[in-house]
């Protein structure tokens, strides 16, 4: 951990003393080995990549390339199969809109899942108002595709299957080689959005037969603003680009690499492959004792999603008759998230959460607790101390709660929506 | 959200907060809102004969902005009238505490609250506090 991190847990000197980081799906810290590698790339080591003629710009290109086979050994991938992007959005956009506009005279379809990150979701959308028909699958109450009503989704004019390796709500793992065999023997192009996924479980793309994979640099510790699409050419998937220009990126991504962000995602995924091993392990053993110190002190807890099937770095978890807003106020010395309708702009519940069949009560009382390379025992006995109080606390508010406790049943009352 | 100081105050150190007996006498409960829109308010207020509110209690199910309107409230509504207490409006709550635009709708459910428990109280009694006043 970095001094100023140490700092800011303990509130040392004028540094604000900050909450306890419990929200690793949402971003996570660049690791420090990363910032280092990337620091000459900003300053002494400024060529532009794409530079041919001077030392500058070979340099430049070397540390790009290096960096692509990077990001290609952690998905078992070859690097002339991975380009990068801005990030996870990015990919996904170019994914599906690249894939549906390239083989829009012959096919017309495409399959994704009602749980997907909102820009795979959003991108189906346009490309529905383009004329396209999309196929939202949904899921089991575990979180998981039914792969029979995926094999019967698939038509003749089905171009792309595009389902996520991990939800970012949920931190449930998709079956993705029972997916990718499917979609090969059916001759369908499988993408998958592993923006939560890689670097946190083992990914190879063609033991998963996977046809186009999302990278997120800032997921895993690497630096925001970057990511990357993998392609495969094998047999070969084309794209129409939604970025026009130089032609850089085999065409598929115009605009110059920037280079310390290029260099970063592959310290990153260098990083990732070689402790994901240990750090799986030791993640596992924060998160179960994350659960057990809160299910031990508190009735009526819920885990939403599958338990098994899913990274060790997330528990998402309904705590019935306290609202989840409420109870993040008052745990504020958690930093967490919440699949509360409050902590959103819109006044919905977490879609995902209703996809799983979750009532909508019970997803208004839901926290996501993310756990990370830098979380530590001390703060797993931290966050399960302040949760029991404040769920203890609010739930001796809670008219709900005081109900259920003298048996009145709440769905039995016929409450006045507003 | 950063919420404003007296939202926090509330939330952290609510007034009133527990239950009268729904039968007791002088008691009128009012329960407004609805768990699937993530707020739920139970307001009770206790009424003299002379119909003066003497006592106010609460339980709320909602965010911090939602707490901190029910808690206000029960401080706002004792030694009122009825006529005094059903006069209260969401505007003036939400002005108190500072509330955002995407929080009024807690302020809102106050007054709903307090106008429910008015008229729980003005049914079990028959309308005889009217005569009292």
């Amino acid at each position: 951990m970095t001094a100023v991190t140490q700092d800011k847990k303990q509130g040392i000197g004028n540094v604000r003393k900050m909450p306890i980081y419990l929200d690793y799906q949402a971003t996570t810290p660049c690791d420090p080995r990363v910032v280092e590698a990337m620091l000459p790339w900003f300053t002494e080591k400024f060529g532009n990549p794409h530079s041919r003629n001077h030392a500058y710009g070979w340099e430049s290109e070397e540390a790009v390339e290096k960096a692509r086979a990077q990001v290609a050994a952690i998905i078992g991938a070859d690097p002339k199969e991975v380009i990068f992007t801005s990030g996870a959005t990015e990919s996904n956009n170019l994914a599906l809109k690249g894939v549906a506009h390239f083989y829009k005279d012959k096919k017309d379809h495409i399959i994704t899942c009602v749980t997907e990150h909102k820009c795979v979701l959003d991108s189906a959308r346009h490309l529905e108002q383009e004329g396209f028909k999309v196929t939202y699958l949904p899921v089991k109450q575990n979180g998981l595709i039914d792969l029979d009503q995926l094999r019967d989704a698939i038509t003749d004019k089905t171009a792309l299957v595009s389902i996520m390796a991990v939800n970012n709500e949920i931190g449930v793992i998709q079956p993705l080689a029972e997916i990718g065999a499917i979609c090969r023997e059916k001759g369908v192009f499988f993408h998958t959005d592993a923006a939560q996924a890689v670097g946190k479980i083992p990914l190879d793309v063609n033991e998963m037969k996977i046809d186009l994979l999302s990278v997120s640099g800032h997921k895993f510790y690497g630096p925001k603003g970057i990511g990357a699409l993998y392609v495969r050419r094998r047999p070969r998937v084309r794209l129409q680009a939604l970025i026009n220009g130089g032609g850089q990126e085999r065409g598929m991504r115009s605009g110059t690499l920037a280079t310390p962000l290029c260099v970063g995602l592959g310290e990153a995924c260098a990083i990732a492959q070689a402790e994901m091993g240990a750090e799986t392990e030791r993640l596992r053993m924060l998160r179960d004792r994350l659960y057990k110190g809160i299910m031990d002190q508190l009735p009526e807890v819920y885990l939403n999603g599958d338990f098994d099937q899913r990274i060790p770095g997330n528990l998402n978890l309904s705590f019935a008759y306290v609202e989840g807003e409420g109870l993040m106020m008052g745990i504020k010395d958690l930093a967490v998230s919440s699949g509360s309708a409050c902590t959103s702009a819109s006044l919905e519940p977490s879609y995902v959460l209703r996809a799983l069949g979750v009532d909508i009560e019970m997803a208004h009382t839901s926290l996501r607790l993310g756990l990370g390379r830098f979380s530590t025992e001390e703060d797993v006995d931290q966050a399960v101390e302040h949760i029991v109080t404040s769920v203890k606390r609010l739930r001796e508010m809670s008219p709900l709660w005081e109900m259920a406790q003298e048996g009145v049943d709440i769905k039995s009352i016929e409450w006045a929506e507003h | 959200m950063a919420y404003s100081d007296k939202v926090v105050d509330h939330y952290e150190n609510p007034r009133n907060v527990g239950s009268f007996g729904k039968d007791e006498a002088g008691v009128g409960t009012g329960l407004v809102g609805a768990p699937a829109c993530g707020d739920v308010m139970k307001l009770q207020i206790k009424v003299s004969p002379e119909g003066i509110i003497e006592d106010a209690k609460f339980k709320t199910f909602g965010c911090g902005s939602a707490i901190a309107s029910s808690s206000l409230v029960t401080e706002w509504v004792k030694g009122k009238t009825l006529e005094e207490a059903a006069a209260i409006k969401n505007t003036e709550i939400a002005q108190h505490l500072a509330l955002p635009p995407v929080k009024i709708h807690c302020s809102v459910l106050a007054e709903d609250a307090i106008k429910a428990a008015i008229s729980d109280y003005k049914a079990k009694s028959g309308g005889k506090t009217e005569a009292a006043e």
